[in-house]
């Protein structure tokens, strides 16, 4: 079981209460799940990583509890009660500084401590669709919801919302146009938010700045969007419908860049690799997919047994994922490729990788190089990342005639 | 000029003639470039006939063999059809899967299948129909019992549905009519069911076919699900077999079959009779459609901000002539 959990890259929610793992690199899927017995009302809702390592899984099931599985362990830890059943389901799931924040759909926030007292509880509202948390100021967190407009809270000064959106002009017609936000995403390195809603907008607010109304809308064929995800490269969102249309929009302009094709269902759960360009989606036809936003090509293509609601993509397993998208990568490689935030190089020698971390890396930082596949024995070299090409290469040299 | 007209065919014939029994280099012309009709026409009509005689003397070479082994001949082989060439479809489901098994036991119909709820059938059609349309709805009246047919007043199909469900109606079916013919279906299981949208071809009527029996009594008729392999097509089968109350009237020797293959259903209705213990005879009543599935959509209707679980998308899903999703 934890050799088993050990290999999974991609957590998967299902509405049979079954988390599923799977390894691309082996090409397999796991289930794992309590006992033999399932009930429907363990329906998966929501998942969240439970720490910034990775190692821990938050599940939030339909009868409000809260079940922590950990990676490493392969079994489920915890399980929390955090509600009931006629509060609705849940619409998000977050960690901050070992307390847990769950959302509901009849509005009730709750911030759940270690001990059994739980200290703020927040009202955003009723008919919440989605609750997320800001990654880089954790204490934030938005809210938005069927005629319920996004707002943006802070758990420390949980009395009021910091910023609510005010609703568009009216249209063409002069009628007011319905609210429904479906899913939102912080945009890295600046304050700005990404919405995606029922009536196939997507609008993009900025809270620091003095208008309330969004900065940016644009439209996305005719079924509502349900999930959204930001990829690795700036100024762009992936979003998908009900109708199982995937597509890339570019957040400057507001076009449409591109649109993924394959998916049968409607998604439910989207989620983009956080420096690698790969997206793995999941909805209602049973699949799992993992897609290439190079060139909006197919990966992987995985059949579980249930439908299913969400996501999660694990970034430690970074070289197990880039071994699989050779033809995204130019045949030759470019030296250098290493950027800011150290994203792994491509050489045709036997699996050298740079493994770079994913938290925001300074210009004076240094990228570790290792050589070998995961042989934490091979050497470690550091070089700085802002080093030019003919000082790098000797250095990687090395690392390859070493292994 | 006229010989010289006839003898040119005859010539590149003979060109035509020595490359296709060489045939091992490929044709350095090809018929299309030939402007004049008659001749590429002549052509290609030489080009055949070398083709049948090769392929006649292949298969006379082959019989030949075959006699001689006499006995020790290998078998033929099975010709290939499409249904063999099938493309295996990964969602097959495996009797013994224990998760598709408890998927299916706790879906929309597990109250149908658990015994909980009769069938209740409610039969309208889009707005305004044809003398075609309604006889087809009176007919499938009679087919499936305990269904009831209703003259569609314009109404909106969402505020139908809470009346229908308030007063213990299982299925809302909609024959969709367009220039004076049934061409589709939609078919809503009630509580909170999914939506099949199907497209309808080929409507027969009672009066129209050939040799049939008379009509269907109110006996309730056995179903025959055939060929639903797929996961898809086993929620698809569950659909149509809900129709139906469960327990079917052998002494009325009815059967309702649905018989799926490459993705359409054929709907046929027959009254059978033992002859003996091995022979059985049938009489076909009633109507006959096919169903072709364009979507399947996640609860009760609501085309424009349903969740749909399955949408044929023609360009993606019927590039390959052996790919089948149902």
């Amino acid at each position: 079981m934890a050799v088993k959990s050990q290999l999974c890259s991609v957590w998967v929610g299902s509405e049979t209460g079954i988390l599923k793992g799977v390894s691309l690199s082996k090409k397999q899927a796991f289930n794992f799940c309590e006992m033999s017995c399932l009930t429907r009302d363990q329906e998966v809702c929501t998942m969240a990583w439970g720490d910034p390592h990775e190692t821990e899984v938050l599940i939030g099931c339909l009868n409000g509890r809260v079940k922590t599985f950990s990676t490493e362990k392969g079994i489920f830890t915890e399980s929390r009660e955090c509600g009931d059943l006629s509060q609705g389901r849940f619409t998000g799931l977050a960690v901050m500084d070992s307390s847990l924040i769950t959302c509901v759909e009849s509005g009730l926030l709750k911030v759940w401590n270690e001990g059994s007292s739980n200290t703020a509880e927040i009202n955003v509202g009723t008919g919440v669709c989605r609750m997320r948390q800001n990654p880089s100021q954790r204490h934030h967190v938005a809210t938005g919801g069927k005629e319920n407009p996004l707002k943006l809270w802070d758990l420390q000064r949980p009395d009021k919302s910091i910023f609510t959106a005010k609703n568009v002009a009216n249209d063409w017609l002069d009628l007011r146009v319905p609210v429904w936000v479906r899913d939102i995403a912080f945009i890295q390195d600046s304050n700005k938010i990404v919405t995606c809603t029922g009536h196939h907008q997507v609008r993009v607010y900025d809270p620091s700045s003095p208008q309330r109304r969004p900065v940016l809308e644009t439209q996305y064929g005719e079924y509502p969007l349900t999930t959204l995800s930001l990829p690795a490269d700036q100024a762009s969102v992936v979003v998908g419908n009900t109708h199982g249309q995937l597509a890339i929009l570019d957040l400057r302009k507001g076009l449409v860049r591109g649109c993924i094709k394959g998916l049968a269902g409607g998604v439910r759960g989207l989620q983009c690799h956080p420096s690698l360009p790969v997206l793995a989606s999941c909805g209602l036809d049973r699949f799992l997919r993992v897609h290439s936003l190079k060139d909006r090509t197919l990966q992987h293509k995985v059949y579980m047994k249930s439908r299913l609601n969400c996501v999660l993509l694990s970034s430690r397993d970074l070289e197990l994922l880039w071994l699989h998208i050779p033809q995204s990568w130019p045949a030759k490689p470019k030296l250098p490729l290493i950027t800011k935030r150290g994203v792994c190089a491509f050489f045709g020698v036997q699996g050298l990788y740079i493994s770079g971390s994913n938290l925001p890396v300074s210009s004076q930082s240094s990228v570790s190089c290792k050589a070998g596949t995961a042989d934490p024995g091979g050497p470690e070299v550091t070089v700085p990342a802002s080093a030019p090409a003919w000082k790098i290469l000797p250095w990687l040299l090395l690392a390859v005639w070493w292994n | 000029r006229y010989e010289k007209l006839i003898q040119e065919p005859v010539d590149n014939g003979s060109v035509e003639e020595s490359e296709s029994a060489g045939s091992s280099f490929p044709p350095t012309f090809s018929l299309s470039t030939i402007k004049n009709k008659q001749r590429r026409h002549l052509m290609f009509m030489k080009l055949k006939q070398e083709k049948r005689k090769q392929k006649l003397e292949l298969r006379k070479k082959r019989k030949k063999e075959r006699d001689a082994l006499g006995d020790k001949a290998p078998p033929k082989d099975v010709p290939k059809t499409i249904e063999n060439q099938r493309v295996y479809d990964e969602t097959t489901v495996d009797p013994e899967d224990e998760e598709v098994a408890f998927d299916e036991g706790t879906d929309e119909f597990s109250a149908y299948f658990n015994k909980l709820t009769n069938p209740k059938v409610l039969i309208t059609t889009s707005d305004r129909p044809r003398g075609r349309t309604v006889r087809f709805c009176e007919q499938l009246a009679t087919v499936i019992p305990n269904a009831h047919v209703y003259y569609r007043r314009g109404l909106a199909l969402k505020r139908i549905i809470p009346q229908c469900v308030s007063r213990n109606f299982t299925y809302l079916m909609v024959i969709n009519e367009d220039r004076k013919v049934p061409n589709g279906m939609v078919l809503c299981h009630l509580p909170d069911g999914p939506t099949a949208h199907f497209k309808v071809s080929s409507v027969r009527l009672r009066k129209e076919m050939k040799r049939r029996g008379k009509d269907p009594t109110e006996h309730h008729p056995e179903v025959i699900l055939n060929n639903f392999s797929t996961r898809l097509g086993h929620s698809i089968g569950r659909m149509f077999a809900a129709l139906f109350p469960h327990d079917p009237h052998f002494v009325g020797r009815q059967v309702a079959t649905f018989h799926n293959q490459r993705d359409f259903i054929f709907f046929r209705f027959h009254r059978y009779i033992f002859k003996n213990e091995k022979r059985v005879g049938i009489q076909e009543l009633g109507p006959r459609f096919t169903l072709k599935l364009r979507s399947l959509q996640k609860g009760t209707f609501d085309s424009k901000f349903g969740e749909y679980e399955w949408v044929h998308k023609r360009h993606e899903m019927d590039s390959s002539r052996r790919k089948f999703h149902l």
